[in-house]
């Protein structure tokens, strides 16, 4: 079985669970926090942010690829701070495709947590308020219980995104294998080379089956929360 | 004591209401888009206005946050927390008096249960006692019976008055029902476009011919509170009120004790002469006090009866015939309805 795919391979498939889970993990909180503003915030700006949130989703992935070169490249400013900070690099790294995934992922996975928290009855956060409740408490016991599978199946496109992205990747951290050589990128190279065909259509197979499997998951979890608001 | 002053545009509508309401049930009165639900949203501090000033035992709430006003607040559409069952739900804003408002409200066998296999009037109880058990200092329900149908009404309406008396609170009871109204509330205040039209202790607005158009035809009319004398063998109830005494159909309240009688306008009839031969259990020797031609074919008379008030609303042709003067003796006859034990009084 392990012959199945060449060393290479599972390193790229190792490479790219490891760079899409830290993504969803990462992305996760802050994604959540946008959700909620966009969701139930009223505040200057709303409008800009939820354009912002968005842009990944259409921008060209080398733009913002290209975009994260400038900004956390090791001369960037923002990847100085970070580097400075937490002695973290993401130029040419196996977190800086974590980063690209992130971003990437991040529209979707904003669009399904909102999704979800709009579906809940604000009525009953107010409920929750005339009984005493503080923000906090309400969004620990009502909101994020009921919004739950939203915010699972969220963070399951967020990772689907992750393991699969190419163009923001690439452009970002290059194609170093064992760094960041990801599952994508990895078709990509062996499509580049002579006999690496059958090859790169098993690596395309485990990553359809990846992709499939994280889709028929947060649709089940979305189906659950219509269940919910219906029932 | 409450005291309420509100201000509030929604576009063209114009939210001012002031009023206070003293410890018992004050009911908010008004036809749809009135503005009783934004009055109490207001109350609750759920609204933001531009002015709300609430003021509860003389401590201005205005700089208080919702969350700490100690409000209870019942919903129309009860809005239970559909992730946790009956207990826990009733426990989110406290404990206080568990026992004793499970018990009340009936509520011992649906404790593991989820809101979504409640029935309405289920649900509606839960949210009552939910609201209870946070002790909250004043009570703010809106038509918390509008959602259920007749048996269920019939089946929250007593947990409704034990709960009136049994706490001293403060409670606002928004409605658009004045069967509801009269026979829960001791106060009123009736909203029209946003503004307070009337408001006072229940039998005195119910009684004063200004409210009419207020309160419509239909909902015109005495409510008398008076103490059962007897029960009859066929059935009747025998009440002694400052009108004098009235039969009211079925065996109700128990000898001694305090019910309130409410006679709608519209089942008053006026005689000039002592009526005999009647199917009418109760006639009444009556003053006209006040004449008021309505806008149509309407006619209301006060008529004063000892010393309690009636209302009459008869056609402008019965008038005429009649010719009905103030200061006149006339007979009235009358329908009249038990509504409510009060034990208040």
């Amino acid at each position: 079985m392990t012959d199945w795919l060449g060393p290479n391979e599972w390193t790229a498939l190792l490479l790219s669970l490891k760079v899409a889970f830290w993504a969803t993990v990462f992305s996760l909180p802050v994604g959540f926090v946008v959700a909620y503003a966009l969701a139930r915030g009223q505040f200057f700006g709303r409008g800009a942010l939820n354009v912002l949130v968005h842009l990944p989703l259409v921008m060209p992935p080398v733009v913002t690829g290209y975009l994260l070169l400038l900004g956390f490249g090791r001369t960037g400013p923002l990847g100085a701070v970070f580097e400075d900070l937490f002695g973290l690099i993401f130029a040419f790294r196996w977190t800086g495709a974590a980063l690209a995934a992130a971003i990437m992922g991040f529209p979707l996975m904003v669009r399904a947590m909102r999704l979800s928290i709009e579906a809940v009855d604000a009525g009953l956060e107010e409920a929750a308020t005339t009984l005493g409740a503080s923000r906090l408490r309400i969004l620990r016991t009502i909101t994020v219980p009921l919004a739950w599978p939203g915010i699972l199946a969220g963070a399951v496109l967020g990772f689907a995104k992750g393991m699969g992205e190419f163009g923001a990747t690439v452009t970002f951290v290059s194609n170093i294998p064992g760094q960041t050589q990801t599952l994508a990128l990895s078709i990509d190279t062996l499509l580049e080379i002579p006999g690496g065909e059958p090859l790169a259509l098993r690596l395309a197979i485990v990553s359809i089956a990846i992709a499939a499997v994280a889709l028929i998951l947060s649709e089940m979890l979305a189906q659950r929360v219509t269940n919910r608001r219906t029932g | 004591m409450l005291q309420v002053r509100i201000l509030k545009s929604f576009g063209d509508f114009t939210l001012d209401a002031a009023f206070d309401a003293p410890a018992g049930i004050t009911a908010i009165f008004g036809p749809s888009g009135s503005g009783k639900t934004s009055v109490i949203r207001a109350v609750a501090g759920l609204l933001a206005c531009e002015t709300a000033n609430v003021v509860l035992s003389g401590t201005s709430l205005d700089r208080t946050a919702p969350n700490k006003r100690k409000i209870g607040y019942v919903f129309q559409d009860a809005r239970l927390f559909p992730n946790m069952n009956v207990l826990k739900n009733l426990r989110y804003g406290g404990t206080h008096d568990e026992d004793a408002v499970i018990a009340v409200l009936g509520l011992s066998d649906l404790l593991d249960r989820f809101p979504a296999s409640l029935s309405g009037g289920e649900k509606q109880r839960v949210s009552l006692g939910r609201a209870l058990m946070s002790a909250p200092e004043m009570l703010l329900l809106d038509e918390p019976l509008s959602a259920l149908d007749g048996p269920r009404k019939a089946e929250v309406l007593p947990y409704l008055e034990a709960l009136r008396d049994q706490t001293d609170i403060p409670i606002l009871y928004v409605s658009h029902d004045m069967s509801e109204v009269a026979r829960l509330a001791r106060h009123i205040v009736v909203l029209d476009q946003g503004k307070v039209v009337l408001a006072g202790p229940l039998e005195d607005i119910l009684a004063d011919p200004a409210a009419v158009p207020f309160l419509g035809a239909q909902d015109t009319g005495s409510v008398l509170t008076g103490r059962v004398v007897g029960h009859s063998d066929d059935g009747l109830t025998k009440i002694e009120t400052g009108a004098g005494p009235l039969w009211v159909p079925g065996p109700v309240g128990r000898s001694g004790g305090y019910l309130r009688v409410r006679i709608p306008a519209q089942d008053v009839i006026l005689s000039r002469s002592a009526p005999v031969g009647m199917s009418a259990l109760n006639v009444l020797s009556v003053t006209i006090t006040a004449l008021e031609r309505g806008g149509q074919a309407g006619v209301i008379v006060t008529l004063k009866a000892g010393n309690d008030r009636l209302l009459a609303r008869i056609t402008k042709r019965s008038c005429d015939a009649l010719n009905l003067v103030e200061g006149m003796q006339v007979f009235a006859i009358l329908k009249a309805t038990a509504i409510a034990p009060d034990d208040v009084v």
